[in-house]
């Protein structure tokens, strides 16, 4: 198609605009989505209905004190995507005002405060998610029980009643219907000494490679993600270099001390690895932008995330190994430029 | 032969067959030429004419103006009306210098001279290249003749046949339908350029064309020592660097010419036109122009005299002007939009693309989301994505270290971005920026130069004079407070005698 140009070229063919970019994200994550809401309930579903609504109202609202027009930037699909991967870090039983300020402050502070789309330097989902989960641990650890584990489950109502009036049925306690997440889990008993055979059968939240009911979630985000690089919306580069390493280092330690050490398996099919690899780290506009650049990104987070699931504070690391890497991806672009035609020297791209 | 691959590059549908179904048909004969003095990349010709001057078919109308230029001929016999300001196929849509001539439909030409090139000696054929006005028929305008004076030794001649640009089709034509004036025009060049090898380089998607150029050489003597070689279509494969590393898999140095890695390339049709200088002696009066684009009826090509208006070259094609959106002279990824339609097809004018209203899509422009869609397209492997932020941000020291004068502008990027932002427009405003910026700052040290001059010629010259100065003073001034003494003296002797009104 010819397009009104100021200058050559005239002719105008991405396979797909940034819109339809956005939306075949989103596309891709909704199998996994649907899933999850499956395996954790209404409160699924609610919190990313919630997020997708204060997303958009802030994006509303930041356009119009910035002066800008609404279109085409409220239709882009950004916000929606980033209210959909707020929404599927946070616990399906979360207060309603923990998902409004997550979205909120992801809108309104990470991007809309940085310049927009396409200027913010940090993943504005992760931003909302960790400004949640430093100022609100508690809230942010306790997750559903999986429907082959929990011996009730709340039906829509109850669940509305619980996210908007932190009401719970009669004889209900959150404890009996929550758990500590695998990894969370898998942390604590390690601290105690436990061997990963041990904790693992002990406990029910365990299946033979992650959580329960995780790893068909898992499996639906890694064929989503795969969809999408085959369909070119992503490139490889971030999500094999992010997994590569974190399997990469977790063989290593897993062969040093077997008996004490969760598997490789274990970490990819836990918490958001996959999620982070595929969905997460590769928001171009957060990344390194060249493709070598994009290698040693993905690599720092799988690193981040073994190092900080083992070593740090947190059950999982992903939006703290992403966000770190953000903050390192313009110093990984300054010293991975190709190799420009015509120029000797230096490496190839 | 091992064809090698370049980085990138995007698949352009071609829409060729538009304009190659109907043969190459002569355009009449305009009542009116106008020739832009600058139709070529150096210093604009010099007009050798005056108004009311009678002029012949093939006349230098001007001549070149240093090495780097070319000179003009009358396309047909007839008057010169105007020497003046007229508007020309240049992206700004400004004015510039153009000879007028009213032609008068009688053909008369100037004596032409023909030559077996066999005969010449390659200065004698560089020389006749020049005198004939030839220049870089693909698009670039590089006068020729400096390609046929490489000044170091040739191992490969590359005959650039691959017209990778969607709906362009002269090249195509021309190789259809006179490929023994392509081939003896490269035999002209080898000989000039003394090249060890020869190889015709075409896109796989002009197997016509390809047999003809394959027929012709069985026709040849010495024909055998020509390699036709078929390349991918992908576009910017006919980019002259594209062409050379896919060829010999080598890369022309950044800020170099192809002669440094002992290549020289020539376009098909400026070869034809070698041919047309040198064994017939007719300069370069006129060349296939491909006509073609939605709002045209009978696309096709026309053989035109260079200064026919676009206007009436349109018009012989059944071009529906008021459906007319954009005429773009050259293809739709690297030409440019005409202002006027009154400007005239020039030397490197190989295409007129009428693009209807309806054809044009108004897509509103994204922010850039840094995907490197545009990396992974760019031929010359630049970040244009890195580009485009510093452009914005008009940071021009750091754009250069994203080495953006080794840009092509052939649009890949911006042919590709999701969020459909005008890159190339970005890379040419920076690039124009960067040379004011230049041309300032080398005004401001000249300034600051002429300054510093004059600063130390007045203070040379202040002391000078303060030693003039210092060294008359002792002298003289002692003799004459003496003899103002002694005068003084005198008169005051004579003063008692006579009257004060001596002093």
């Amino acid at each position: 198609m010819f397009r009104k140009a100021l200058s050559s070229p005239y002719l105008h063919n991405p396979p797909f605009s940034t819109q339809g970019m956005m939306f075949r994200v989103i596309l891709a994550l909704l199998p996994a989505a649907a899933v999850y809401a499956w395996q954790f309930g209404w409160g699924v579903v609610i919190n990313m209905l919630l997020a997708t609504g204060v997303a958009l109202l802030c994006e509303a609202a930041m356009l119009r004190l910035r002066g800008r027009p609404l279109r085409p930037a409220i239709t882009d699909g950004s916000a929606i995507l980033t209210a959909l991967l707020l929404a599927f870090a946070l616990p399906p039983l979360t207060p309603w005002w923990l998902t409004a300020t997550g979205a909120a402050f992801a809108i309104v502070v990470a991007k809309h405060l940085y310049g927009g789309l396409g200027f913010n330097p940090f993943n504005p989902a992760m931003i909302g998610y960790v400004v949640l989960l430093v100022s609100f641990p508690r809230e942010l650890t306790l997750w559903s029980l999986p429907m082959q584990l929990a011996e009730y489950s709340l039906d829509l109502e109850a669940t509305l009643k619980y996210v908007f009036g932190s009401a719970l049925p009669a004889g209900t306690t959150i404890d009996a219907l929550t758990a500590a997440t695998p990894l969370d889990s898998m942390k604590t008993q390690l601290g105690l000494g436990l061997a990963t055979a041990e904790i693992m059968a002990s406990r029910a939240v365990f299946g033979p490679v992650g959580g329960v009911g995780w790893i068909w979630i898992n499996l639906l985000l890694l064929a989503g993600g795969l969809w999408m690089i085959y369909r070119r919306i992503i490139s490889w580069h971030i999500p094999v270099a992010t997994l590569g390493s974190l399997l990469a280092i977790a063989t290593i330690f897993f062969v040093l001390d077997p008996r004490h050490t969760p598997s490789p398996l274990f970490h990819l099919f836990s918490g958001a690895a996959i999620l982070g690899a595929f969905f997460i780290a590769t928001d171009p506009v957060t990344a390194a932008t060249t493709n070598r650049g994009r290698l040693w990104y993905g690599a720092g987070i799988g690193i981040l995330i073994y190092v900080i699931r083992s070593w740090g504070g947190f059950p999982d690391g992903v939006a703290f190994a992403v966000l770190l890497m953000n903050m390192a991806a313009p110093t990984i672009d300054h010293y991975t430029k190709p190799r420009v035609y015509g120029h000797g020297g230096r490496d190839d791209g | 032969m091992n064809l090698q691959s370049f980085h990138g590059g995007v698949e352009v549908p071609g829409h060729k067959e538009i304009s190659t179904s109907r043969p190459v048909e002569p355009a009449p004969l305009p009542k009116r030429l106008i020739l832009p003095l600058s139709q070529h990349l150096g210093a604009p010709a010099e007009p050798l004419v005056a108004v009311g001057d009678r002029v012949l078919k093939g006349q230098m109308i001007a001549s070149p103006a240093g090495f780097v230029s070319a000179p003009l001929h009358a396309g047909s016999s007839g008057t010169v009306v105007a020497i003046g300001e007229h508007p020309v196929p240049h992206p700004s849509g400004l004015a510039a210098p153009c000879i007028t001539i009213e032609t008068d439909g009688e053909e008369r030409w100037v004596k032409r001279e023909r030559h077996d090139f066999r005969r010449l000696e390659p200065a004698r054929i560089r020389e006749m290249v020049r005198q004939a006005g030839i220049v870089g028929l693909g698009g670039a305008g590089f006068p020729a003749f400096i390609k046929l004076n490489p000044g170091r030794s040739v191992g490969t001649l590359i005959i650039n046949a691959a017209e990778c640009e969607p709906y362009i089709t002269s090249d195509d034509m021309l190789m259809r339908e006179r490929p023994e004036q392509i081939l003896r025009g490269l035999q002209i060049i080898r000989r000039a350029v003394q090249a060890r090898r020869c190889i015709v380089a075409i896109e796989e998607n002009k197997p016509e064309a390809e047999r003809s150029l394959r027929q012709g050489l069985q026709r040849l003597e010495e024909g055998d020592e020509v390699e036709i070689v078929t390349i991918p279509a992908r576009y910017p494969a006919g980019g002259e660097k594209q062409l050379i590393q896919m060829v010999t898999g080598q890369e022309v140095p950044s800020g170099g010419l192809p002669v440094q890695i002992g290549v020289v390339c020539h376009n098909v049709s400026t070869a034809a036109a070698v041919y047309r200088a040198v064994e017939l002696g007719e300069p370069l009066l006129s060349r296939y122009v491909t006509v073609t684009g939605g709002a045209v009826a009978e696309p096709r090509n026309l053989e035109a005299l260079i200064g026919t208006p676009v206007a009436e070259l349109l018009a012989l094609c059944g071009t529906a002007l008021d459906a007319v959106q954009e005429v773009i002279m050259g293809g739709p990824m690297m030409g440019i939009s005409l202002a006027s339609l009154q400007v005239p097809l020039v030397k490197t004018g190989n295409c007129l693309l009428a693009v209807a209203r309806g054809e044009i899509e108004h897509a509103a422009v994204m922010p850039c989301i840094r995907c490197g869609s545009c990396a992974d397209v760019c031929p010359i492997s630049l970040l244009p994505q890195q580009m485009y932020w510093h452009a914005r941000a008009r940071d021009f020291d750091r754009i250069q270290e994203y080495d953006l004068f080794d840009c092509i502008e052939c649009g890949c990027c911006a042919y590709v971005c999701p969020s459909n932002i005008p890159l190339v427009h970005y890379y040419r405003f920076a690039k124009s920026e960067i040379r004011a910026l230049q041309e300032q700052k080398r005004k401001a040290d000249i300034a600051r130069e002429r300054h510093e001059l004059r600063e130390r010629r007045l203070a040379r010259e202040k002391a000078e004079r303060a030693a003039r100065h210092a060294r008359r003073k002792p002298g003289p001034s002692d003799e004459s407070k003496r003899a103002a003494i002694q005068a003084a003296l005198e008169r005051a002797r004579a003063g008692k005698q006579g009257s004060p009104d001596d002093v």
